[in-house]
């Protein structure tokens, strides 16, 4: 893993990224890793959209800036392709992983993107499928996870399952639906070839 | 060995006064305050705590519930941030003149108008003049560990004032780090119980709190506040050293980050140190003789102690969070320039408004202040005296 790695989501509101940049850090964290995980505030309400960010480290993280250049994007809602600078500051080796139901060729061409990898996976089918609502947020991270290796997926996994049990005390339902939400989405992420 | 764990700055507050389980804490509840009292309000409600949380109708209501609390013997807090500190304005000042050991975290945000909700230091910087010790936090395990040293520190029989333990609004308040924590059992014996020496609750020894003081005594008054907040100075390093052997981590009145050879430096206070930090290294790596001042504690303001590490550098560029509208920069700037004055050898000092309304500070514009801060230190002129960095003309 690198010194430092610099995540940005992007999302609309209502859809998690908050929530996904926190959980990523708390997992990150009990991983061992130093770790930041923030969103950027602003008039955020329902379906407006909205950034979140996270640095993970193997060393203390000093720096409080803005990410500008971050390596990895998510972008959980693909209609902010076009919109919202979803490319901006990724560097030429840098991943972008958007939840759609297209492949990763065709997302390469809509973000006229020559370097670098992208990678999708549809995550609203699968949170439709697993949580019954379309929270993508937590198959994002399954998908984040294979795309990073920020640690191996059986850790991962456990660290979730024990968070999830922690803030979801009174409904297991929804515990076992986002861990096997993350899952899927683990294993049904697509990339094309890396360009970098 | 502390505990690792990763919170925001909001929630290691909380958990800090769980820890502490003041007798009173009064709060007002809404916006502008911040989760630190929702966070607390579920301690509360989950008997985690034996607290007696008064929810307010407004900000001036919380401190002065606060003050009736702690005048009556409790240990007492509340929090705040932003135009909540500004209504309070009035009784901030009775909180620090009746002597009452109060402790309050304040989430640092910008002031309206135009509203803004976001980081700046304007909020507690207008405070500055009341009465009240502040401690700057860079992270999180910083605003944890001084909220901790707080209560010590304003509970000691020579210092006897309140405390404001401030922290950058979002960039640490609802940003998640990581942090270690102290057990429970470590953090109440370190701060031991209160036993306040004059309580309106006891009754054999009657006591008055604000009467009419006029020209006879309320100088009197006034003189000994201003050397309580002297007095202070040494039982900041105390409980720091204390908290040190408890925690194994090292607080002082500033941190002097490569500063023993340093050529030139930046003085500044709360999250952008780190950042800066991040500079410094950058900077020593490429050979550059440069360091970072990050300024703990404001009040009371350590101007002896800086003398002995910026007096040695040739220019430092001194980063306000905050404007004081004076027309000669911010309220750092101008008190560290006073502070230095007396040095046979002084530093040259410029000034530089940064961040207002959360507008961010990057790399590159610190970067900036660096190289404008080593011209002056070869012999050039500043531009201008204070800049307002990284603002649109």
């Amino acid at each position: 893993m690198a010194k430092l790695m610099e995540i940005r989501w992007h999302a609309r509101g209502g859809q998690g990224a908050k929530t996904a940049a926190i959980l990523l850090a708390e997992a990150a964290s009990e991983a061992g890793k130093f770790i930041q995980g923030f969103p950027e505030y602003g008039p955020e309400r329902m379906g407006a959209p909205i950034l979140a960010f996270n640095r993970i480290s193997d060393e203390p993280i000093h720096v409080h800036c803005h990410v500008t250049e971050p390596e990895v994007v998510v972008v959980l809602d693909p209609t902010l392709i076009g919109k919202a600078g979803v490319t901006e500051g990724l560097p030429e080796n840098g991943v972008i992983l958007v939840n759609t139901s297209k492949s990763p060729a065709e997302i390469r061409k809509r973000l006229k993107m020559e370097k670098g990898r992208v990678m999708t996976v549809d995550a609203s089918a699968i949170a439709m499928d697993t949580i019954g609502r379309d929270i993508p947020n937590t198959p994002m991270m399954g998908a984040l996870l294979k795309a990073t290796g920020l640690m191996p997926f059986e850790k991962f996994m456990a660290l979730m399952r024990s968070n999830l049990e922690h803030k979801f005390k009174s409904k297991p339902a929804v515990i076992e639906g986002n861990l096997k939400a993350i899952e899927r989405a683990y294993q049904e992420v697509q990339s094309d070839d890396d360009k970098s | 060995m502390g505990k690792r764990v990763a919170l925001t700055g909001n929630e290691a507050i909380a958990l800090g006064m769980r820890q502490i389980n003041p007798d009173v804490v009064a709060a007002y509840p809404i916006t502008p305050q911040t989760d630190i009292v929702q966070y607390f309000a579920s301690f509360v409600s989950d008997g985690q705590v034996k607290t007696e949380l008064v929810t307010v109708e407004s900000e001036h209501s919380a401190m002065s519930a606060t003050i009736g609390a702690a005048a009556a013997g409790a240990r007492a807090m509340t929090a705040t941030s932003s135009q909540g500190l500004a209504l309070m304005w009035e009784v901030v000042y009775i909180a620090a003149s009746f002597r009452l050991p109060i402790v309050m975290p304040v989430v640092n945000r910008a002031l309206s108008g135009p509203i803004n909700i976001h980081c700046d230091h304007s909020d507690s910087m207008g405070a500055r003049d009341s009465g009240w010790i502040q401690l700057y936090s860079e992270n999180a395990q910083e605003a944890y560990d001084n909220l901790l040293q707080a209560v010590k520190i304003a509970e000691d029989k020579r210092v006897m004032l309140p405390v404001m333990v401030c922290q950058d609004g979002f960039i640490t308040s609802h940003g998640m780090e990581n942090l270690e924590i102290l057990q429970d059992e470590e953090v109440r014996t370190f701060i031991g119980e209160y036993t306040p020496d004059y309580s309106l609750l006891d009754t054999k020894r009657p006591v008055m709190y604000g009467p009419l003081d006029l020209q006879n005594y309320y100088f009197e008054h006034k003189k000994q506040q201003a050397e309580a907040m002297k007095d202070a100075l040494p039982v900041i390093l105390e409980v720091a050293e204390e908290y040190r052997k408890l925690s194994g981590r090292e607080y002082q009145l500033f941190e002097a980050y490569r500063m023993d050879d340093a050529e030139y430096a930046v003085v500044i206070m709360g999250s952008a140190a780190g950042t800066t930090r991040v500079v410094v290294d950058e900077l020593r790596a490429a050979g550059e003789k440069v360091g970072l001042l990050k300024l703990r504690v404001f009040r009371p303001f350590p101007y002896k102690a800086l003398q002995q590490v910026l007096g040695k550098v040739k220019a430092v560029a001194v980063m306000d969070r905050a404007d004081s509208f004076s027309g000669f920069g911010g309220p750092l700037f101008s008190e560290i320039r006073a502070g230095l004055y007396d040095l046979e050898t002084r530093p040259r000092i410029s000034g530089y408004i940064y961040g207002l309304g959360g507008r961010d500070l990057g790399i590159d514009e610190i970067k900036r202040v660096f190289a404008e801060t080593k011209m002056i230190a070869r012999g050039g002129d500043a531009a201008d005296l204070v800049t307002h960095l990284g603002v649109r003309e």
